[in-house]
């Protein structure tokens, strides 16, 4: 990156749950500060509950209580971000085509040009040939890929990315965070990506945010210095030991805090 | 989900299943018409062995000629005609109020906590109740029918469609929401089609809400009609004749059920494919 431009800047930002039966508020996120530069790949981990989700969904603008200040760099082509859903979240009444075009035609384009301009993205997630198949004809990974092509195709600055492969097996999983650099140096977008899995963040990072157990905080910003491209096996190195032990270590006195039965999103 | 399913290679395109027999593939209507055959043989014959008594139960011979009989006499399609017209009239002004009301009422808070407590009224009576105040407002004729139909139908469709807009899967309003969907592509792209199988389901119901509608509105007071028909056979003794008139209600459900289950099967055609439903 030659020029930093910065893609995100959270200041100071908190919210608060209002736990549906009590109607207690309860402090999700306090005072999170993130910056984050134009084409980085940054993760936040945390235990669940920890509120790493709620501040995902706050940046995309599903959560507009929240205090504090968040600026996004409004690009000149597409939209600000976009969103991967945990679980997909495909409708499951449209093709996969139609649910790749699906925020294009959000913004008034007309169904036939969202299609064509659909393509490209369908190609880049390797899901060519299944255009007009239906989610549940989809196994888990290939409606993860449909998943990410739909917010690849509104032309996002920065691609949020909600535990996209929790609910995946272990080797898909794997797979698919290959892929995802794959189509991360493609694409060259600025990603944002909540996961608890601290491999998954480490191998796909330049920068993993660790946060603690709720109410969220920041406990640690760690640069990984990887060289990139990375490999799977990357993952067996001792730089990349060395740094899953670091993490595991903030992590692990925080989960001996109750972890939060709540509804609130992990 | 095996590993391998998730490979890119072009192994899950459609897999197609070597054609069944013939019997494989029409098992399911195989036993329906071997059960209906049976008890209708054990019917007949018990009948004419003087084991069932002909007077109280007729037998399947004997409908059916009576039903051959009644087809041809004008009177018949005259009351055909009066049941008929009561049934899909009440039933189709039914499902054009309903089912806007319903999503309407499910879309706006505020309008469903207005109507609810007429719904759960009206719809706790039984709306055979109604049936004497409707023949003071409506006469013998056909409108009070079509009233009774109405109210039977209405309920069955309005209340499962303001479910479904209630119902409708948080994470894809968030889709919607995140992707700057408006409110209207909001309600045509998601509220809509997810609430699609609870209109069909009110549509089931409300087909035999409507019959039953027909069939004690005309049983009640009527001049004409169906159940006009039946009672006429009833007080006669004709049992041939009435349980002829009982077989058109029937028939009539079962083409009804039938027909939403076409309609079902359009619009959920992106969902797998039911095993025996």
């Amino acid at each position: 990156m030659t020029d930093t431009q910065i893609a995100l800047d959270a200041r100071a930002v908190q919210f608060y749950y209002e736990d549906p039966t009590t109607h207690e508020r309860l402090l999700a996120i306090e005072k999170m500060d993130l910056e984050i530069n134009v084409g980085e790949f940054v993760s936040i981990v945390g235990p669940s509950g920890c509120g790493k989700s709620t501040f995902l969904k706050i940046v995309n603008g599903l959560l507009p209580t929240y205090d504090g200040e968040i600026s996004v760099l409004e690009p000149d082509h597409g939209r600000a971000h976009a969103m991967v859903f945990q679980d997909s979240a495909l409708f499951p009444w449209y093709s996969i085509v139609s649910n790749v075009a699906y925020g294009l035609t959000c913004q008034g384009v007309p169904k036939k040009e969202a299609h064509a301009r659909a393509m490209p993205f369908i190609e880049m997630v390797g899901l060519t040939g299944f255009e007009t198949k239906y989610p549940y004809q989809l196994s888990g990974g290939m409606q993860q890929r449909a998943n990410l092509a739909r917010a690849l195709t509104v032309d996002p600055e920065i691609l949020l990315m909600d535990e996209p492969f929790a609910a995946l097996d272990a080797q898909t999983r794997e797979l698919m965070q290959a892929e995802l650099l794959r189509i991360w140096h493609q694409a060259q977008k600025t990603v944002l990506f909540i996961t608890h899995q601290i491999d998954e963040a480490i191998y796909l990072s330049d920068r993993v945010i660790v946060m603690s157990a709720r109410p969220g905080r920041i406990l640690a910003d760690i640069r990984v210095d990887l060289p990139r491209p990375r490999e799977l096996k990357i993952k067996r190195s001792p730089a990349f030991v060395a740094l899953t032990d670091q993490i595991w270590s903030l992590i692990t006195p925080q989960l001996h805090d109750d972890a939060p039965a709540t509804g609130v999103a992990s | 989900m095996t590993a391998a399913s998730t490979s890119l290679s072009r192994r899950s395109a459609p897999r197609r299943r070597p054609p069944p027999n013939w019997f494989k593939r029409h098992e399911r209507l195989v036993f329906a018409v071997a059960g209906v055959v049976a008890f209708a043989l054990i019917w007949e014959v018990g009948s004419r062995l003087g084991v069932i008594n002909e007077l109280f139960f007729s037998r399947p011979s004997a409908i059916a000629r009576a039903g051959f009989e009644e087809v041809q006499l004008p009177r018949f399609w005259v009351d055909f005609q009066a049941s008929a017209t009561e049934f899909s009239v009440g039933y189709v002004i039914a499902i054009v109020s309903a089912i806007p009301l319903g999503l309407a009422a499910g879309w706006y808070r505020r309008l469903q906590y207005t109507l609810d407590p007429w719904l759960n009224f009206l719809n706790s009576l039984p709306r055979v109740a109604l049936l004497p105040i409707l023949i003071i407002w409506f006469g013998l004729g056909v409108e009070s029918k079509i009233a009774v139909v109405f109210l039977g139908a209405f309920f069955s469709i309005i209340i499962p469609t303001i479910q479904g807009v209630k119902t409708t899967d948080r994470r894809l309003l968030d889709v919607a929401n995140s992707f700057g969907a408006s409110r209207a592509r909001v309600f045509l792209t998601v509220v809509g089609p997810a609430t699609v199988p609870f209109i069909i389901t009110g549509l089931r119901l409300g087909v035999a809400r409507a019959l039953i509608g027909v069939v004690t509105g005309e049983l009640f007071a009527a001049t004409t009609g169906l159940g006009v028909m039946i009672s006429r056979a009833s007080a006669s003794f004709q049992t041939d004749r009435l349980l002829f008139g009982v077989l058109i209600f029937t028939f009539t459900g079962i083409l009804g059920v039938e027909a939403i289950r076409r309609v079902e099967n359009y619009f959920q055609r992106w969902r797998p494919a039911k095993q025996g439903a």
